[in-house]
């Protein structure tokens, strides 16, 4: 079927809706691809089969869906109208979350236990993860299967771009999202209308490009993979909107062959709405044309910035160029060309339905709307967060994330990937938007969120994100390729026992001068992790070169372990000690050999009562 | 696109052609900046960074490489501020650290008074500058030789390191190659000094790590061995 007018659009919802329209419950299942990962698949096939077996298909339905965020509680099943949730179950628990369903009950020793007062939470909305986000994007993700074009269409999807092509003027559109005050989700926060407007103005007699970022790079950062996963209709309607607004004529999808799930969902989706009519030439019969293609990328972190994109998708080297030109005047094959990332496309057919002033109501002022993280490492929560902006980050860690796991103080978080900084928790009261973390020596970033507690050593976190960039470095910038390398190698010999104050001397001096030289943004963002490591626990690489001492015990030449008074000896670190360095008889005090330990951490992972130290 | 734009470089005001780098305009000044990886009749690449000065006003200045960088109207140009000198002598000491065998590299070195080299030696043989990645192509219209890979591993070679039917050992790599001079003269760095005038026979001969001398010729013009 393909439709021809606005007005079949609208037919084909209203129809959508009302044949749809289900009394029953729905068990939503959650599958991207940590869904899967997490044993979703089996939920899926065990729900249907009770389903069947039990017969209740009259009675309750299975939607699988994206992500929902919280990934730490994967598999889960939601149950809608009552918005129940059940995190972490198990195959074997279905059978009675379906019978209890069925009978409108909710099976209580299933649902959320909040392990402060030990309460059971049945409500979704009511979990404490869940309680202070303001999820406009992600709570989609719950209501649309993402294979299917009609469970978009029935919960009102393209109706922004019917908005858009009704008003009949691409001016309005511009001005909306400019109104809206909305700033590129990449990173660089760039405003999106403005970027928009000057894609407008260009001349161009060959047809200008709008692209998709999602190449998302980011070590711990996944947001985009999980809209894509979970509603890739949002981002074909963004981009549609987009290509009205500014007059593009082709529109390109430039997502990381990592992805499979994403990359499927995507192909699935253009596919149908291409046989709507909803992509391709004269759409819905306005005479506006657009078409949406997907170009895969090999998976290098220097593609997500914008000139190395523009070369891969041209299908040559991943490298960037210099700017100026800009890509809004030349871009893709010379043709003007907006680069947007997912979350900032996701956001356009909200920002349409809504209305610029509601969505601006979100937020801060400069900083409207929300922002997706993902709130990953040393944290009781993991998953995914929509925050409004300007909330504080003590807020999303503490609140949303549940504070630290174990009785280990947080002491930093790391936000923007290897390229941003970190951020210690003296100022977690800091609000975050583009402007106030720039000031604390960090970047918004696409929105990774590590969370470091005190057995995070900051020395080893630096090294870690150094070596991912020496990988990642395109190397055409001298300065980057060789000074990322270089950072590395002193970053190692601080970890080694190694480091002088020279070395320390020398590595913050070439920081300042890798940040400064290079040409793109991966090289001058570099440095970041060392000079935001440098800047706030200058004392920890200190005590690595003064004193030998890796103060949160991570550093293995550094370290050492030994079995204090609390032992009881119950043999399990003897057991567990690949290296057979443990003896002692049991119920005695046991004793690590320290000529034959490989400082592997085991012992104190198996240890119930606390007696292997690290020093 | 003919026409004039007036900048500002080191405080005076110079009128050039639009189209020309900053580079040019600088040199055509008069004003001398380093440069590695930038040669006339190739197209500029930016990749050594010696080339950098300051464009624009504090609190917003920054280093831009010059040779990469167009001219633009009203742009104010440093080419030689506290910011750039310093920048400039950690890249050297950074190339120096990596390929202090070069010729050009010493050279440049000890005209902008670059004393030490605090980084750990190491001898490599290329500096990954694109030279003769642009000569064979631009010029020889070969495309022989090109980047593969990125960040650590990234090295210039033919395809697969096969023997390329497009090559036509006309040899401008290695003319134009600023590390290779000394490569081609003795294979120890540690007891090297610059000898290639007084060179008469090709050296590599004697030479034991053939295969890890990058040479991507073969035969070789100068000494015709087969590198398999």
């Amino acid at each position: 079927m393909r439709l021809h007018s606005p007005d079949d659009l609208k037919t084909l919802q209203a129809e959508l809706c009302n044949n749809g329209h289900w009394t029953g419950r729905t068990l939503i299942i959650p599958a991207g691809t940590c869904g899967r990962a997490s044993g979703a698949n089996d939920l899926i096939r065990k729900a249907r089969e009770e389903l069947l077996r039990g017969e209740f298909a009259h009675l309750i339905r299975v939607r699988v869906t994206g992500c929902h965020g919280f990934c730490e509680t994967e598999p889960s099943i939601l149950v809608e109208p009552d918005g129940l949730f059940y995190p972490r179950l198990k195959p074997a628990d279905v059978g009675r979350l379906v019978e209890a369903t069925a009978r409108g009950e909710i099976v209580e020793d299933l649902v959320w236990l909040d392990r402060e007062t030990g309460a059971r939470i049945p409500h979704q909305r009511d979990v404490p993860f869940f309680k202070k986000q303001r999820r406009t994007i992600l709570s989609r993700s719950e209501q649309v299967d993402p294979e299917d074009i009609d469970s978009y269409l029935r919960n009102g999807g393209y109706s922004a771009l019917l908005k858009a092509l009704e008003g009949g003027d691409p001016a309005w559109v511009l001005q909306e999202v400019k109104s809206s005050g909305l700033r590129g989700r990449g990173g660089a926060g760039f405003p999106t209308g403005v970027k928009w407007e000057m894609l407008a103005k260009q001349p161009s007699t060959q047809g200008k490009f709008l692209v998709c970022n999602a190449d998302e790079g980011d070590p711990g950062a996944y947001m985009d993979r999980s809209i894509l996963e979970g509603n890739p209709h949002s981002i074909l309607e963004g981009m549609l909107i987009g290509g009205y607004a500014t007059g593009a004529t082709d529109g390109i999808i430039y997502v990381r062959n990592e992805y499979p799930l994403a990359i499927k969902h995507l192909h699935i989706a253009l596919e149908q709405a291409r046989g709507l009519g909803l992509l391709g030439e004269n759409i819905l019969g306005t005479g506006y044309s657009f078409d949406i293609q997907v170009v895969q990328g090999a998976g290098a972190f220097v593609c997500g910035e914008e000139t190395a994109l523009i070369r891969s998708i041209e299908g040559q080297m991943g490298e960037p160029r210099q700017r100026p030109p800009f890509p809004i005047q030349s871009g893709i094959h010379g043709r003007p060309t907006s680069i947007n990332n997912v979350e900032t496309w996701a956001n356009i057919p909200i920002i349409i339905e809504q209305g610029a002033e509601v969505f601006a109501e979100t937020g801060t002022e400069h900083n409207s709307g929300t922002k997706i993280f993902s709130l990953v490492g040393k944290i009781r929560n993991t998953g995914l967060v929509e925050v409004p902006m300007g909330i504080t980050i003590r807020e999303i860690v503490h609140e949303i994330g549940g504070g630290p796991v174990g009785n280990a103080e947080i002491k930093a978080v790391q936000t923007g990937g290897p390229s941003g900084g970190c951020i210690p928790a003296s100022r977690f009261e800091l609000p975050i938007d583009y402007d106030g973390l720039a000031k604390a020596g960090s970047i918004m970033g696409s929105g990774g969120m590590i969370v470091m507690d005190g057995h995070t050593c900051v020395v080893d976190v630096a090294k870690y994100f150094m070596g991912f960039l020496k990988d990642e470095s395109c190397g055409k910038c001298f300065t980057c390729r060789k000074g990322t390398q270089r950072m590395h190698e002193i970053l190692d010999d601080i970890t080694q026992g190694r480091g002088t104050h020279d070395q320390l001397d020398l590595l913050e001096e070439l920081a300042l001068v890798v940040k400064d030289t290079t040409m793109c943004g991966l090289g001058q963002t570099a440095a970041n992790p060392v000079l935001s490591t440098l800047r706030y626990f200058r004392d920890e690489y200190l005590a690595h070169i003064d004193q030998q001492r890796c103060p949160a015990g991570v550093c293995k030449p550094l370290i050492t372990f030994s079995i204090n008074e609390n032992c009881s000896g119950c043999q399990a670190c003897a057991k567990a000690c690949p290296a057979d360095a443990i003896y002692g008889e049991r119920k005695q005090r046991h004793t690590i050999d320290t000529s034959k330990c490989i400082k592997c951490g085991t012992c104190r992972s198996v240890c119930k009562r606390d007696a292997v130290e690290v020093a | 696109m003919n026409g004039m734009v007036s900048l500002t470089i080191n405080g005076l005001v110079v009128s050039v052609e639009t189209g020309m780098t900053v580079l040019e305009a600088a040199r055509f000044m008069g004003f001398p900046i380093p440069t590695l990886c930038h040669m006339d009749g190739l197209s500029p690449y930016g990749a050594c960074r010696l080339c950098v000065v300051e464009i624009g006003e504090a609190p917003r200045a920054r280093l831009v490489s010059s040779c990469t960088y167009p001219v633009e109207e009203g742009l104010i140009v440093r080419t030689a501020s506290r910011r750039v000198i310093r920048a400039r002598k950690m890249i050297l000491e950074l190339l120096l650290a990596s390929c202090p065998q070069s010729k050009i590299i010493q050279d440049l070195a000890a005209a902008h008074d670059v004393q030490q080299q605090r980084f750990r030696q190491e001898y490599e043989d290329c500096i990954l500058c694109g030279l003769c990645v642009r000569i064979c192509e631009e010029q020889m219209m070969a495309k022989a030789i090109g980047f593969r890979n990125r960040g650590e591993k990234r090295s210039i070679g033919t395809p697969f390191d096969l023997h390329s039917d497009e090559c036509r050992l006309c040899g401008a790599c290695m003319y134009v190659c600023p590390a290779c001079q000394l490569r081609c003269t003795y294979t120890e760095p540690e007891k090297a000094v610059c000898g290639g005038c007084a060179n008469l026979s090709p050296p590599c001969i004697e030479k034991e790590p053939f295969d890890d001398m990058m040479c991507n010729m073969t035969p070789c013009v100068a000494c015709e061995i087969q590198k398999d």
